[in-house]
């Protein structure tokens, strides 16, 4: 049926942006510049030669990433019917559906029609500079050259900060990522019941196999388009051209955080107001989980186990780590079959449903289908809880550049925050969205979501009320962040126009 | 208990009246898709026993992936007006008839056959059709009963947040006696069930029996035609066509545009029975033993592993040579498709791999839905929008109700040690 994916040879990471592999963690100063073609065999001519890095530069000081939206094809003068190939939701953008913003959350204060940008004034090409300590202003200046102005208007310039491995609330972020695996052979379904973190290539990189074992949407050409023939050739098709292979879908959003209000909120509770935030979170402020590890989890490094080598198995009433927690929402970490591993007879009563009624647990199953690779950045000044709190401190103006890379927008980026994060329903829970990015609107019924429940070892749950909005989306849009032979197609593509 | 009954009325609309007609239906709503439940035309919360209603228009935008030699260009545009209730439906539809017959005479004027002089009740039931299977999430649970549980859950979780700022460092044991007091003493009633009709209990007795029978009486026909079966299906497996295109921007839009109004989500679907005797009568079997199990199987809060439908039924139409879905399911389209294909793919291939198109199944029950986007396009390019869609209790999901029930359950029942004590007051 389908070519086997074989290990990733060198030329695929030579074909791919870094992006895909590396956060570039070691490159703390990062800039997102949002563009607007100007002129378009100049834009094209400027793509073409542009100083990308790519997956098998391990070491560079300063680095370029180039994505695209729909809109920046369709300005390029990339055909229509090439843009058609890729997901619907790319083609329509994060905005631009009442439908879309309603399963997003972006409603109210997050509303598109308050955007920053991202609502009609959608960008076409972003461009993400990263570089070491003091180097960033000369990179900027070097990547925005003549050459470059020909081409480009910079609508927008987003700034990063380095917060070290924190948040602007404070916390140890990033730290859960999926595995890819790029061997992904025959499935084991016996031992898929469990939670793993070692997730196929194909769930992150376009025209890979993914976790149903097939490939997700993206333009498949003719080998005789003009151009076409530099394209990688396609798995899944004989002798067509692969415009998605090595690229992917980045997901931007520009999330601003009010650390002030985050802070005084928590701090006005009665008890320890440090331990409620945690419990919001669903870890500790330095990182530590909430539950005990229990090592072993397929995917997971010997050395992640302290901070990564966990479910909520152990914990199915939310005593350790609340239920409704921002990093349970996030990845459950739940496996394909309620209980786990099972004998075949059980796994077939279970699939008829007929087993023990764990309702609640089966509501949310199968985590692999919604993993996500996350590459945000900082940004604002880092305020410290304790100088929060204090009535005169200053508006850190902070937040996060929410990224992440996924090669199905709608099963993997907008189901978890949809169905997970913003869903006041989750996991049988009620009244209660995201405890940190909810956005505290009553749902169309009329009924709050805006609590939180922290249940107690006596069976009374904790229910905090009236948790004000602490996030707000500014900006958005969904990118194709191209491998670099699709990059030079599509760059040929404004040249030959 | 009262066991729940649905009803649906499908009349062929008039050519030139369809456009009329979808102004009236949107009359009826509050936001798009989303029935007033006190709108004018047909005041839906009027009728106490009314689960889920809507009024779809069944068209067909994959006729044209019917085999030429079958080919069914007249099949007709309708009108149909379904839902789900409490008791006996025929009972239901007088109501329907005395209380929003105006309305609803405005509605079917729309269709073939009606006019001005038309008895609408005799009409009504001439144009009811039964379902081949249908689903209840949890039978005899009826609308008033909800909305009492529903009402002891937020008395409840009052009456705790008082007591949370009140105590600390008491048992759950005492902690449950002490709500148990407060709800008795100001909490809201809880009716007694009504009997179970017995007509009703020798139904599904009846069934129970004669299915099994029926069952074991065919044994070695299964056994012996299996071979036989199995070699004509793989054969037609190979060679089916599989018609599942992108759906387009627009349908989309339109599909999209009446979604995720609440937490609970319509579904409507229509699609073409693959020509011939074979995948009819699969189709009937499977149809016989899913309504054998829903039945008498799953009764109590899910569908095999799916536990956020309410009500779904299954009808066909045009002779079986057309396919009607209607559902009502908790969260977006995505997470219910996705619980589709991670959850029951089994069951999807069983039934909808006799439809024309459908991804390609292996041996009736693998593959199929399991191709995640061909099942996704396949599932959304047959979904066809609702017009107006009502559900009589719009926050709450089958999980919340199923919370309930356990929640009243543990009031009435004596639970003594604090173990039991604490798993009821966490469901609080």
């Amino acid at each position: 049926m389908n070519v086997a994916a074989k290990r990733m040879q060198p030329s695929e990471r030579k074909d791919m942006q870094g992006l895909l592999l590396t956060a570039y963690g070691g490159l703390p100063e990062a800039s997102f510049l949002l563009l607007s073609i100007r002129d378009r065999a100049a834009a094209a001519a400027w793509l073409a030669a542009a100083p990308i890095t790519c997956g098998d530069i391990r070491d560079a000081s300063k680095v370029l990433q180039l994505a695209l939206t729909a809109a920046g094809m369709r300005a390029l003068g990339v055909p229509e019917a090439i843009i058609a190939g890729f997901s619907a939701e790319f083609v329509a953008g994060m905005a631009e559906e009442d439908g879309r913003s309603r399963r997003l959350g972006d409603l109210e204060a997050n509303a598109p029609a308050r955007w920053r940008w991202g609502y009609r004034s959608v960008p076409h090409v972003l461009a993400a500079l990263y570089a070491e300590k003091g180097g960033l202003a000369a990179w900027r200046q070097r990547i925005a050259d003549d050459r470059f102005a020909a081409g480009f208007e910079i609508i927008d310039e987003l700034p990063t900060s380095d917060m070290g491995p924190k948040e602007p609330f404070g916390f140890t972020d990033g730290i859960s990522q999926p595995r890819l695996d790029w061997d992904h052979g025959p499935r084991d379904a016996a031992a898929l019941a469990e939670y793993g973190n070692l997730i196929a290539a194909g769930e992150f990189v376009l025209g890979y196999r993914n976790e149903y074992g097939f490939y997700t949407d993206r333009p498949v050409l003719d080998a005789g388009l003009p151009g076409a023939a530099g394209l990688p050739a396609a798995e899944d098709a004989a002798a067509k051209r692969d415009l998605g292979r090595n690229g992917t879908y980045l997901v931007f959003r520009e999330l601003h955080q009010d650390v002030r209000a985050f802070w005084r909120f928590f701090s006005s509770l009665p008890g320890d107001g440090r331990a409620v935030a945690e419990a919001c979170i669903g870890r500790r402020i330095d990182g530590t989980p909430l539950v005990p590890t229990t090592g072993s989890i397929r995917g997971i490094a010997a050395k992640a186990v302290a901070v990564n080598g966990f479910t909520y198995e152990g914990d199915p009433s939310g005593l350790a780590c609340p239920i409704g927690a921002h990093v349970r929402r996030a990845n459950p970490r739940t496996g394909d079959m309620p209980g786990g591993r099972q004998t075949w007879l059980g796994r077939f009563i279970r699939t008829l449903g007929l087993g023990p009624a764990d309702l609640q647990q089966d509501l949310v199953a199968a985590s692999r289908f919604h993993r996500i690779l996350r590459r945000g950045r900082e940004f604002g000044s880092y305020l410290p809880r304790e100088e929060a709190v204090k009535p005169e401190a200053p508006d850190p103006r902070a937040g996060l550049h929410f990224i992440c890379l996924n090669a199905n927008i709608a099963r993997q980026f907008e189901f978890v925050q949809n169905a997970w994060l913003a869903s006041a329903k989750f996991a049988g829970l009620s009244g209660e969205s995201d405890p940190v990015i909810g956005n505290r609107l009553p749902d169309p019924a009329g009924e709050a979501t805006d609590a939180f429940t922290m249940p107690q070892p006596n069976g009374i749950a904790r229910r905090v009320a009236a948790i004000p909005q602490f996030v707000t989306v500014a900006g958005g849009a969904y990118f194709f962040l191209p491998g670099v032979s699709a990059l030079r197609f599509l760059a040929a593509c404004g040249s030959a126009g | 208990m009262t066991p729940q009954s649905n009803f649906m009325v499908v009349a062929p609309i008039l050519p030139g009246r369809e456009e009329d007609l979808r102004d009236v239906l949107a009359a009826m709503n509050l936001s798009p898709g989303v029935a007033n439940p006190a709108n004018a035309i047909f005041p839906f919360a009027r009728f106490e026993t009314l689960h889920v209603a809507r009024f779809v228009i069944l068209t067909d935008e994959t006729l044209a992936d019917r085999p030429p030699a079958d080919r069914f260009d007249d099949a007709p545009v309708y009108l149909a007006f379904l839902g789900d209730s409490d008791g006996d439906a025929d009972q239901l539809l007088q109501r329907f008839a005395e209380t929003a017959g105006e309305g609803l005479r405005r509605v079917f004027s729309h269709c073939a056959g009606f006019d001005a002089k038309t008895n609408l009740l005799p009409w009504v039931r001439a144009h009811s059709v039964t379902p081949a299977a249908q689903y209840v999430n949890w039978v005899g649970r009826t609308v008033s009963r909800i909305r009492e549980e529903a009402a002891l859950h937020s008395a409840l979780r009052g009456y705790l947040a008082r007591l949370e700022s009140a105590n600390g460092g008491e048992t759950p044991a005492r902690i449950r006696d002490r709500l148990v007091r407060l709800w008795q003493h100001e909490g809201p009633k809880l009716s007694a069930e009504a009997p179970t009709p017995p007509a009703w209990r020798i139904r599904r007795l009846a069934n129970f029996i004669g299915v099994s029978i029926a069952i074991l009486l065919l044994i070695p026909v299964i056994v012996i035609g299996a071979p036989f079966f199995l070699w004509a299906l793989r054969r037609r497996e190979l060679t089916d066509p599989v018609i599942v295109p992108r759906p387009t921007e627009d349908h989309i839009k339109a599909l999209s545009s009446i979604e995720d109004r609440a937490v609970t989500n319509q579904f409507s679907a229509f699609g073409n029975v693959k020509p011939g005797r074979f995948r009819l009568w699969t189709l009937l079997v499977i149809f016989q033993l899913l309504d054998f199990s829903t039945r008498q199987f799953f009764t109590r809060g899910r569908l095999a592993r799916v536990g956020t439908i309410h009500f779904a039924r299954w009808v066909f139409l045009d002779d079986k040579r057309r396919l009607f879905f209607a559902s009502n399911y908790d969260g977006s389209l995505d997470s219910y498709m996705d619980d589709f294909i991670n959850k029951v793919a089994f069951g999807l291939n069983l039934v909808f791999s006799n439809g024309i198109g459908f991804p390609s199944t292996n041996f009736l029950l693998f593959g199929g839905a399991q191709r995640e986007l061909e099942f996704k396009y396949y599932l959304r390019r047959h979904q066809i929008p609702t017009q107006v869609w009502y559900k009589a209790y719009p926050e709450l999901t089958a999980a919340d109700l199923a919370r309930n029930s356990m929640i009243r359950a543990g009031l009435e029942d004596r639970l003594t040690t604090d173990a039991e004590a604490r798993q009821w007051l966490a469901l609080i």
